[in-house]
């Protein structure tokens, strides 16, 4: 199973095993590392699953909607990397992932 | 624990409220026992994707479950299904068990839910008729959503017309029988419900509007709704979507106070100190509209009701959240931030028929609610400024040359 490493705003950090064909934000979610809120549950609806995805994952992750770069305007403190993680689908290209998390999604 | 007093939390209702609760209580630090109860057998589960991709099967109860069965285990969290409560002792701080066992409380957190409303008429208990409310209920739906099928909705709220949207797309004959004149009536505008309605229509879903079902027909299994006018729609399946009761009943039996859902305070405090009712089932005064007593069916109402009562119950504060909701119906994803009842002035932000478009709803100069079709960043900025108290002038926000953006920060300057 792909391996992906969340990095909370304080610097700790969570390996977890995320299955293929679930979401960045479903892994980090159902393991409750801390930071990711996910109030809808992945529906694209709410922008409190904001990630930095590390410059060296860029390219693999792909690209964001235009409905996600909306939402991702109005999130706090964002960056070129940044994504919403219910839009990143786990694949086995990802194993190795290493996201940061913001220090606050509301 | 910092107010030394909650060593036993039961929470009674394992759906996403109670399922949160617990989880926040254990993030926040809580260190003694919590025991949570759920009549269903699965752990607690959202029930938003129901109606959406759960519906159309896209998504397995794997997904669905806020949390996989094992960490209720790891976080020391009693999880006892599929088992119901009933009576609730005050005096002895104790819940009673079906079955006869009694667990003892220093604080009980009431997540009861809602139920779906039947209908109310002859033929609602033949076979092929449906409420919708739970995993189960969609699983038995389902085994009949195959293309051809005809189905009748009663109701055309939110989860109707999803259930509907669904059904177009899988290839099944839809219909959508609504007591009101138009859709959506109770839940949003004149203008959002027009666009939706020409949205289903345009998709193959016929209404009847303004139509009391009188019969179910069949013998065993269903084979029409038939109408006070003594029309008659066919049907192979029927699903009921007419609203929920809040469930209320075992507050109402140890006398704590009732008013459309179990009354609390911001603190989702009811007036019993150690006992506390969260989502669909509570309502409680609701600080961005003057402390209105509301209750709100939602999921975002759950997890704040979790986050309140979680805070309550280790002795800090959350600071209250705007309302908001969605839904997604075909590539139409409506978000809607606050409560708009009570608006008297409706300002429109780009076109239906760009299929990207904002309601916004005033009171006086007041912005109270917005419906966003399309367009999360009217509803993210809207979302905002109805959480600061702010505001944009009905006569700048139909400017569509200014970005949302910039008229937030504008409204914020």
């Amino acid at each position: 199973m792909p391996k992906i490493t969340y990095i909370e705003h304080s610097g700790k950090g969570h390996v977890i095993d995320a299955p293929v064909g679930q979401t960045v934000m479903e892994a980090a979610v159902k393991h409750a590392v801390p930071g990711i809120d996910a109030d809808c549950g992945g529906a694209c609806a709410c922008a409190t699953c904001h990630v930095y995805v590390d410059e060296a994952w860029l390219a693999k992750t792909g690209e964001s909607s235009s409905m996600e770069q909306s939402m991702l305007d109005f999130a706090n403190e964002v960056e070129d990397n940044s994504r919403l993680s219910c839009q990143i689908k786990v694949s086995d290209a990802l194993d190795g992932l290493v996201v940061r998390l913001p220090k606050s999604q509301h | 624990m910092s107010n030394g007093e909650s060593k036993r939390v039961i929470i009674i209702g394992a759906g996403q409220a109670g399922g949160e609760a617990a989880q926040r209580l254990r993030q926040g630090g809580f260190t003694g026992d919590i025991t949570l109860i759920g009549e269903e057998p699965h752990p607690p589960y959202q029930r938003p994707p129901l109606s959406k991709k759960y519906l159309a099967g896209e998504l397995g109860m794997d997904r669905l479950l806020l949390r996989p069965a094992s960490v209720y285990a790891d976080e020391r969290v009693a999880l006892l299904l599929p088992v119901r409560a009933v009576w609730i002792d005050r005096a002895g701080k104790r819940v009673r068990l079906e079955g006869g066992r009694e667990l003892p409380y220093d604080a009980l957190v009431l997540a009861l839910g809602a139920r779906p409303r039947p209908l109310p008429i002859v033929g609602a208990d033949l076979d092929g008729v449906y409420l919708f409310r739970t995993a189960a209920d969609v699983d038995a739906i389902r085994r009949r959503f195959v293309a051809g099928a005809k189905l009748v909705v009663v109701g055309a709220g939110y989860i109707g017309l999803e259930a509907a949207a669904v059904a177009r797309t899988l290839g099944l004959d839809v219909t959508v029988i609504e007591t009101a004149v138009r859709p959506l009536a109770r839940v949003t505008s004149p203008e959002i419900a027009g666009f939706f309605l020409d949205e289903h229509a345009r998709q193959g879903v016929r209404f009847v509007l303004g139509a009391q079902p009188a019969l179910i027909r069949g013998r065993s299994h269903v084979t029409g709704v038939a109408l006070a006018d003594d029309a008659e729609v066919p049907a192979d399946l029927v699903i009921a979507g007419i609203g929920v009761t809040p469930e209320t009943t075992l507050a109402q039996h140890c006398g704590l106070d009732l008013n459309n859902g179990i009354v609390t305070d911001q603190q989702c405090r009811t007036a019993d100190p150690a006992i506390f009712a969260i989502g669909d089932c509570a309502a409680r005064p609701m600080t961005h509209y003057d402390n209105r007593l509301q209750r709100l069916e939602s999921v975002h109402n759950a997890i704040e009701g979790a986050k309140i009562v979680a805070a309550a119950i280790l002795g800090h504060e959350h600071a209250a959240e705007a309302p908001w909701f969605w839904s997604d119906q075909y590539d139409l994803k409506l978000q809607i931030a606050g409560l708009f009842q009570g608006y008297d002035k409706v300002v429109l932000r780009g076109t239906p028929a760009e299929r990207a478009f904002a309601a916004f709803y005033y009171q006086g100069p007041r912005l109270i609610a917005v419906d966003a079709v399309n367009r999360p960043g009217e509803f993210l900025g809207a979302k905002t400024l109805i959480q600061r108290g702010q505001t944009i002038a009905p006569e700048t926000i139909a400017d569509t040359s200014r970005t949302m953006k910039e008229l937030v920060a504008a409204a914020g300057a």
